[in-house]
């Protein structure tokens, strides 16, 4: 396994192992989700609560290897309760960062409960914690296959009134928009999203997928279609590149992935948006449109 | 134009669109106030006056029927108030957009009207087209394709006003749109939403601090205090035996040269103002 100038021919060895074919499979699959989520995690500046939710997901997931049910099952049901207990506090809770960090702080001292009782081998834990993309099973790919068909359609039912939701809540409230259940539906999509981004990031490493790239779009796109596609663009390059890299390194792929996203963003945050401000913003100064009616 | 809709209007003038007879409403099974009555028609610009937590925006939260009264009847188009009603335009009170918010205003003000609908349709063009008539309106065609976090306060009243108008609205609640905004941008907004009511025969009704900067344009007043209002053209309202019978003291209302009007508390005149 020795990186070659021919990049096909690398591509090729890279494909011919099945565990990073599916590797490929599943980070592409996430990096969709997490790229779509994420712009409107970002938008509705409920990026802490994202990391809460894999936090709570992490005691759940720790708890499911101390039982002996599948982590994701675990994940899952913690990351949701989580999402739901946010969503029914109801409006603005999702700004409530003292509480939620409360209760973030408490569940991963329950995850380590969980970790000291269980007597076995604790691989499982670590993986939890800082990804297992390389381990992924073919029944996980399609698992991932099922959730991400999910999470796409819910957000495409939900995708203008949580828009409007998330720039607007008071008018969108006042045209009746039912905020309880829109709240509630994507609090369970973002958790949904965050327990398989964990498979590729881990717990602690969440925000790489479902947050920086939704929040480096913001700086790319100002119509929010165009930006999602940036955000799920950015993930899928972050995905890719990072399995790549560490196929020809001894370093872990969440750490390319992380690193990648950093950077990026940080170009984009700095370079690319101060370039395109400078080239905005002398033209656009206003003349007041008032003076017209005198 | 605007004459043509005010013959209209006149043929209409005598069907009240927003009326209450008796209405009290409160939180928690305390009245803010009550035994109000009012009777507004096509076409009129109220000013809505009175201090902090006097209850001016419980009563925007009844009409557009977010809240319940507590007593009396209140009628919206002539039925009870419910929640999403498409004919009622809102901006609410403190409404801000974070500074980080990197979407561009033409979004915002295209989700006034398709924010409600479910399922996934990226391109929706009459949209567009009510957006951009609603942005002329609102005076803010040239923010169209501007960042909601880049914008000043007075743009941003401007890109709401576009968001509450789009939807072709009888009825506009606009909740403090003056405050913090400075005198020039004061000036320019309600020449805006007067000429949005003049040419489009919409009912408005503007919470202020100040009604001096009003007077030029509303047709009625609506005065909250002490758990009361006082309602009526402002010849009747802006008296001191009116506005002492709200009150409950003893007020005095002086007229400057300009018509502007100071609301004094006789205990307290000195008698050096003018």
């Amino acid at each position: 396994m020795s990186i070659s100038p021919n990049l096909l021919a690398d591509l090729r060895e890279i494909w011919s192992y099945q565990f990073m074919q599916n590797a490929i499979e599943a980070g592409t699959l996430t990096a969709i989700v997490a790229g779509v989520t994420g712009y409107f995690v970002v938008l509705r500046r409920s990026a802490f609560t994202a990391h809460a939710f894999s936090e709570i997901g992490f005691a759940g997931a720790a708890w499911a290897v101390l039982s002996g049910i599948p982590p994701l099952a675990g994940l899952l049901l913690g990351s949701n309760l989580g999402g739901l207990g946010i969503a029914l506090l109801g409006r603005r809770a999702t700004n409530r960062d003292t509480q939620i960090g409360i209760v973030l702080a408490f569940s991963l001292g329950l995850g380590l409960l969980f970790i000291s009782l269980y007597s076995g081998y604790a691989t499982q834990t670590y993986s939890i914690l800082f990804g297992e993309i390389l381990g992924v099973s073919s029944d996980q790919v399609l698992e991932t296959v099922v959730a991400t068909a999910g999470i796409l359609v819910g957000v495409g039912i939900i995708y203008r009134p949580l828009l409007f939701a998330s720039l607007d809540e008071d008018v969108a409230e006042a045209k009746g928009m039912p905020m309880l259940s829109l709240g509630i539906a994507f609090m369970v999509i973002v958790a949904v999203a965050v327990s398989f981004a964990v498979q590729v990031t881990g717990v602690l490493l969440v925000f790489s997928l479902m947050v920086t790239p939704g929040a480096t779009a913001q700086y790319l796109a100002s119509k929010p279609s165009r930006a999602i596609i940036a955000s799920v663009l950015i993930a899928l390059v972050a995905t890719w590149l990072g399995l790549f890299l560490s196929f020809y390194t001894p370093y872990p792929v969440s750490f390319f992935i992380t690193g990648e996203a950093f950077f990026f963003y940080l170009f984009v945050r700095f370079v690319y948006a101060r370039f395109r401000m400078e080239r905005i913003s002398p033209g656009t100064i206003l003349k007041p449109p008032t003076d017209r009616s005198g | 134009m605007a004459r043509n809709i005010g013959e209209h209007a006149v043929t209409e003038a005598k069907q009240s669109l927003l009326s209450a007879e008796m209405l009290a409403a409160g939180y928690g099974g305390r009245a803010i106030w009550s035994d109000v009555n009012f009777s507004f028609e096509r076409g009129e610009f109220v000013a809505v006056i009175g201090p902090n937590g006097a209850g001016k925006t419980t009563l925007f939260r009844v009409l557009l029927g977010l809240q319940r009264p507590m007593g009396g009847a209140v009628s919206v188009f002539g039925e009870p108030p419910s929640r999403g009603n498409p004919h009622i335009g809102y901006i609410p009170q403190r409404h801000t957009i974070d500074t980080e918010t990197n979407v561009e205003c033409l979004e915002l003000v295209r989700l006034g009207l398709s924010g409600i609908r479910w399922g996934f349709n990226p391109i929706t063009h009459p949209d567009r087209e009510a957006a951009i008539s609603a942005l002329e309106a609102a005076g803010a065609l040239d923010l169209a394709h501007r960042r909601l976090g880049a914008l000043s306060g007075g743009e941003l009243q401007r890109i709401f006003l576009a968001e509450a108008l789009v939807s072709s609205p009888e009825i506009l609640l606009l909740d403090e749109p003056l405050s913090n905004l400075d005198i020039r941008r004061e000036t320019e907004l309600l020449h805006l939403v007067n000429g949005v009511v003049r040419s489009r025969g919409v009912t408005a009704l503007l919470i202020a601090h100040n009604i001096n900067p009003l007077l030029p344009h509303m047709n009625k007043v609506m005065y909250v205090a002490n758990g009361k209002m006082a309602t009526g053209k402002p010849g009747e309202v802006l008296t001191s035996e009116s506005l002492t019978r709200l009150y409950g003291v003893q007020v005095e209302v002086l007229k400057d040269p300009h018509g502007n009007v100071a609301i004094i508390p006789v205990e307290e005149h000195h008698g050096d103002v003018p």
